[in-house]
């Protein structure tokens, strides 16, 4: 049994289908990178693997017990989720909204104990970012706040770790530093599950790798047999070369389209 | 060290304001009694050795206590009640009568009054009103499922306005003579003609709400994170706006019933709170309970010892609370950016 299985999934906004017939799983260490195209469903896909969203069939087994038959309570003690954008609201101190991951642990009439906040302090400090603590976590930098997401779901405390698109508001440089976390994470026994716009971030840090497009997987496996020329021009619609650094990283090139517009339509009138 | 003393210093205005206008009040009044009599007067019932005027008693036990408990009760909840809100729904412009509560229950205080004139009557109503006019706004929320926190502001904001409607209606129709004015009046809202028998009956309404509000506090923060991020921090939020919205309308309700329609407090107090203490509900909403009682006690106070006709004190809360909230604003505030 893995620890994480999902098997032959469906979803549909009303009539409209976003896909059929996912299946994969996940054991513990392992890291998942779905690709895909902008507006393939990954958010959809991501959303229904921690029950934000309820699939129309199939199952999502964690730890073999099936999702839709546990509470939010249940699921939030396997299941951590960074979302891909965040509204801020108040300007809560940072250690605040660690604490937050404490939620599932404690009933409605609690509020978090000493203990709590030491386990929260302690996911700042895995990350090296404790000196943010009494920090308003509205006015961080966009690297910072997801480094104190990140925290609040280590405090969290799942087997699993949910992230979609975690590198999408970062800078070149935080980028891979975020990739590393997730890959020191992953040594830690955490599994988890990411969506990234990045082909590359399948190399870096993954053990499997998936292509959403057309409402279902293409490919999954391995990523030096999924991330492959063919597969990327079929997922992205464009050329792809796949070149081989000295220190025997892979990194994917997109090649040019040579898309022309119309010039007309741009001069002033 | 410096930040935890401010802290202290914090608590103990918070904890010691109410307490010290809590008695001073008992001084102010057309009727001029001592401090000492004041305290000899409220022990009297703990020791009766203590030698008392019949007509001090009367003054202080029936009708400046009634006054100073409703003062205290109606500005808490709604400072409380607004808090909550304004959590929930991730805004700062909230107030507890967004969902309609207010002009609810003005319609059932207005249809008492033109009914017959029992005061009992139009305080049931009203209290009964705002709760009907909350629950007519969530259910119609449930019907649009998808549209989630903006349908139910949304429908608030249109039964409160069909409310409001009625309350017109009413005001039409009503007998200029004598049920406008007393329609007109009980909408100001006005705390002169609060007795201990309509404290009484909001006593269960109030704590009720209260409780549920203060147990809930940490929760609220969560929410304010969005639900998407409350859910998967393992919380129902549905459940939980649910009860938080039951908590506030209990309160708004049981407020309303005895003052009538005081504005502004449950939007400035959760504001001043909030620029106190800071955002974290575990400490705003106590925080905004006691400002809230505080506020409203002492501007209550003004009027009766500044003017010597009886202003409702609705018109007060906002002459006095508008200035006093414009000069915090000045000082600066981060969350407005």
């Amino acid at each position: 049994m893995s620890l994480f299985e999902v098997n032959n999934i469906s979803f549909s906004y009303g009539e409209h289908l976003i896909f059929s017939d996912i299946s994969f799983s996940i054991d513990k260490g392992d890291v998942l990178c779905i690709l895909g195209p902008n507006g393939t469903g990954k958010t959809t896909l991501i959303k229904c693997l921690n029950g934000l969203n309820e699939i129309d069939s199939g199952e999502i087994l964690v730890n073999g017990e099936n999702i839709q038959k546990l509470s939010f309570r249940q699921i939030s003690k396997h299941i951590g989720y960074i979302p891909q954008s965040h509204v801020p609201s108040f300007p809560f101190r940072v250690i605040d909204v660690v604490m937050m991951g404490r939620a599932p642990y404690l009933n409605l009439s609690s509020t978090p104990k000493e203990e709590d906040e030491q386990i929260a302090l302690d996911a700042l400090k895995a990350l090296s970012i404790d000196y943010l603590r009494d920090k308003e976590y509205t006015n961080l930098s966009g690297g910072e706040r997801q480094l104190v997401f990140l925290a609040r779901v280590i405090a969290q405390q799942p087997d699993i770790l949910i992230l979609d698109e975690p590198t999408s508001h970062l800078d070149f440089g935080n980028q891979i530093k975020l990739l590393e976390i997730v890959k020191n994470l992953s040594d830690a026994g955490l599994s988890i599950i990411m969506s990234s716009h990045f082909p590359d971030h399948g190399f870096l840090s993954s053990t499997k790798v998936a292509i959403m497009k057309d409402k279902k997987f293409i490919d999954i496996g391995k990523p030096d047999e999924v991330i492959t020329e063919d597969n990327l021009s079929k997922a992205y619609g464009i050329n792809v070369n796949l070149i081989e650094h000295d220190n025997g990283r892979k990194v994917c090139v997109p090649l040019e389209t040579n898309l022309k517009l119309n010039q007309d339509l741009f001069k002033k009138k | 060290m410096d930040s935890q003393n401010k802290e202290v210093i914090t608590f103990i205005f918070l904890v010691i304001l109410p307490i010290i206008l809590f008695f001073a009040s008992f001084l102010i009044g057309r009727y001029p009694i001592s401090p000492v009599d004041v305290v000899k007067t409220i022990l009297s019932p703990i020791f009766p050795q203590l030698k008392i005027s019949q007509t001090i008693s009367t003054i202080v036990f029936e009708i400046r206590l009634p006054r100073i408990i409703a003062a205290f009760a109606v500005g808490s909840a709604l400072a409380v009640a607004g808090t909550s809100f304004q959590s929930i729904f991730k805004n700062p412009l909230v107030s507890p009568d967004l969902l309609g509560v207010s002009n609810g229950a003005g319609f059932g205080a207005a249809l008492a009054i033109i009914l017959c004139s029992s005061n009992f009557i139009v305080q049931i109503l009203a209290f009964v009103f705002g709760i009907i006019s909350v629950s007519i706004t969530y259910l119609i929320s449930r019907v649009y499922k998808a549209g989630g926190i903006l349908v139910l502001v949304l429908s608030g904001v249109a039964i409160s306005a069909f409310f409001n409607a009625l309350i017109s209606c009413i005001k039409f129709v009503a007998d200029p003579q004598d049920k406008l004015p007393e329609i007109i009046y009980w909408l100001m809202g006005c705390l002169a003609s609060v007795t201990i028998d309509k404290l009484i009956m909001i006593i269960i309404p109030f704590i009720i709400g209260i409780v549920i509000l203060l147990v809930l506090r940490w929760q609220m923060n969560i929410l304010a994170m969005g639900d998407e991020e409350a859910q998967s921090l393992g919380l129902n939020p549905t459940k939980i706006r649910l009860l938080i919205i039951a908590g506030c309308t209990l309160l708004t309700s049981a407020a309303v019933s005895i003052s009538g329609i005081i504005g502004w407090i449950g939007l400035i107090i959760p504001h001043m709170a909030r620029m106190i203490v800071g955002p974290d509900n575990r400490i705003l909403i106590p925080a905004s309970l006691s400002l809230g009682a505080s506020f409203l006690l002492l501007v209550d106070n003004i009027s009766r010892a500044v003017i010597t006709i009886e202003i409702p004190i609705g018109i007060l809360t906002s002459i006095i609370g508008v200035p006093l909230f414009l000069y915090l604003l000045k000082r600066g505030y981060s969350e407005w950016s």
